[in-house]
């Protein structure tokens, strides 16, 4: 059986498509692998029966034509799925079941397969370790008591653990790309319009975005091409050519120009980061790729202009939530009293503190010095980028500043936590496609990740630089099964 | 700048949040701290530059105006904490 969850995304479709093996004996080796997997905390809601009842049905009639052929796969619990719980990591949608389905979801379960279950996350996606969930933090399974990144760490852990073939994550700041990095995993982000935020709960509408996260570019790819549609259900949804990401997917990228921009080199970044980033200057040469020196002068305000925006739109999003027409509810005395009571119990003391943050910097008298300036700032950043690709065909930096951290050990200084989003935060700001790969081990034996960075709708130049850097850096996660007894 | 725990009371007020002391002291460090941290904007001139307030540079599609989805009364009460045949139902508001 262990066997089955060993095979990648793209090695599973092949034995389903030519009858090696029934969707039932996939659908089952990875329930049985998740079933042994507890000690992770990698799942919020389970939905094994149901799974392998839909891989029975799928078996006796099957339709081998589809991309994801009874391929079971459990996604993040912030995408809403019809009659399945979803939470999204918070104590206030505890018992919320959706009466309809995301468009990212229906687009994976129309080619063919078939929902596990639903992935631990940060609350409403807000944190970088998963440990803001009401359901509990997440174990990586690179080492125990080590965070699997956020917010999509039940997702980032869940694949690397191998519980699960693929899965779909969401990136606000951060959110596929650093767990990717933190467990030896491939992550994109993809342009922001390309996959649609309907169904998705949302934290920060201008910067939200979906995406899939892999053991490898290819299977990346691949999701990316069945997640990746127009919807008109979401009106920031673009209506622009979409590639066949996998079939098109080439490791020649001779002559590609890729900008190493010098502001990523950080005060404070420890050497193997840097060390980390030269050796995957040399791999892109390898490839074909020419390097230049470029430079993106306003990223050091990246971060602060980060956390306006996102607290001021998540802000706004989570005024829904008072206790009337879905989720929690706490009795009061008044109506006020009972909203206010509801959303003191209801939400985590992060997403509190970003509602705070958020209602401050909109509220009278403060809007113009702090929200109008950050969306001028952000525009700056924006700049930064489509200057400099005037120059280059795609951007190379590390993904985050460091490897995975203890649990624990930055819950106490909120800052010294949205430091990890670093080199990711730019990229959503700017609306840019972004993946990571990993590339290395620091020395504790830890994963770090690379991050190639598009111009806007370019996913497949990023895929096709990763899938030839992945060759070259021929990455082996270092994954020893230690919670299973 | 410093936040006080004024403000934190003013700031749960609008949030509807409610806020004890004890929270509203710890709150009021985190966020004198990510304020601090958020000042560095600050140090760059941005009078003549135009606010983003959207990263695609497309217009909204139009769409015909006709109804695409109803009878969904029953989905939309079906999550609520208390409902009333057709109503959700919150504490008394009118004496």
């Amino acid at each position: 059986m262990s066997e089955i969850t060993k095979q990648s995304l793209s090695e599973l479709v092949e034995s389903i498509k030519s009858k090696k093996l029934s969707s039932s004996e996939v659908t089952k080796a990875f329930v049985e692998r998740s079933e042994k997997s507890k000690e992770l905390n990698a799942y919020i809601t389970e939905d094994y029966a149901n799974a392998l009842n839909k891989a029975k049905k799928f078996d006796e009639k099957p339709n081998l034509d589809l991309k994801l052929p009874g391929i079971p796969m459990a996604v993040k619990d912030l995408f809403c799925t019809r009659d399945l719980r979803t939470t999204a990591g918070s104590k206030i949608l505890n018992n919320f079941v959706p009466t309809y389905e995301s468009t990212v979801t229906q687009n994976i379960w129309n080619e063919g397969a078939i929902l596990m279950g639903k992935l631990n996350c940060d609350e409403f996606a807000m944190g970088s370790s998963n440990e803001t969930s009401f359901f509990g933090n997440v174990q990586n399974p690179i080492d125990k008591n080590l965070v699997p990144g956020g917010s999509s760490g039940g997702s980032s852990s869940a694949v690397a653990a191998q519980l699960t073939p693929i899965t779909i994550g969401t990136d606000t700041g951060g959110s596929i790309r650093q767990p990717a990095s933190f467990t030896g995993t491939v992550g994109l982000k993809p342009t922001y319009g390309s996959c649609s935020r309907y169904g998705i709960v949302a934290f920060a509408s201008s910067l939200d975005q979906a995406g899939p996260m892999a053991q490898n570019v290819k299977d990346c790819a691949l999701l990316q091409e069945v997640i990746s549609t127009y919807d008109e259900k979401d009106s920031t949804s673009i209506d622009f050519k979409r590639n066949d990401y996998s079939k098109e997917l080439t490791k020649d990228i001779k002559g590609k120009k890729i900008g190493i921009p010098k502001e990523y080199r950080v005060d404070g970044m420890p050497k193997e980061i840097e060390d980390l980033w030269k050796k995957g200057i040399e791999y892109a040469k390898d490839c074909g790729a020419e390097i230049i020196d470029i430079s993106l002068p306003h990223t050091n305000y990246a971060l602060p202009t980060y956390y306006i925006v996102a607290p001021a739109e998540a802000s706004s999003n989570l005024a829904r939530y008072d206790g009337v027409k879905y989720g929690f509810r706490a009795e009061g005395e008044n109506l006020i009293d009972m909203y206010e009571k509801t959303r003191s119990e209801g939400f985590g003391a992060e997403v509190q503190r970003r509602i705070m943050i958020g209602t401050y910097v909109l509220s009278s008298g403060y809007y113009d010095a702090y929200y109008l300036k950050a969306q001028k700032v952000r525009k700056l950043i924006k700049n930064d980028f489509d200057d400099a690709y005037e120059k280059v065909d795609a951007i190379l930096t590390p993904s985050t500043p460091s490897s995975a951290f203890k649990i624990g050990e930055k819950t106490n200084d909120p800052v010294s936590m949205y430091l990890n989003d670093i080199f990711t935060v730019p990229v959503n700001l700017a609306g840019l496609p972004g993946i990571s790969i990993p590339a290395g081990h620091d020395a504790k034996g830890y994963p770090l990740g690379l991050q190639i960075i598009g111009k806007a709708f370019d996913e497949q130049n990023i895929l096709n630089i990763a899938y030839a850097m992945e060759e070259k850096i021929n990455f082996k996660n270092n994954i020893t099964d230690w919670w299973i007894k | 700048m410093s936040i006080d725990l004024k403000t934190i009371k003013h700031i749960s007020k609008l949030s509807r949040i409610s806020v004890d002391e004890k929270k509203a002291e710890k709150l009021a460090g985190d966020l004198n701290s990510i304020f601090n941290f958020i000042e560095k904007l600050n140090e760059l001139k941005t009078d003549n530059v135009e606010p983003l307030t959207s990263v695609a540079e497309t217009t909204l599609k139009l769409r015909s105006d006709e109804v695409k989805s109803k009878n969904l009364r029953d989905q939309v009460i079906k999550n609520s904490p208390k409902e009333n045949e057709d109503y959700f139902v919150v504490p008394k508001v009118i004496e």
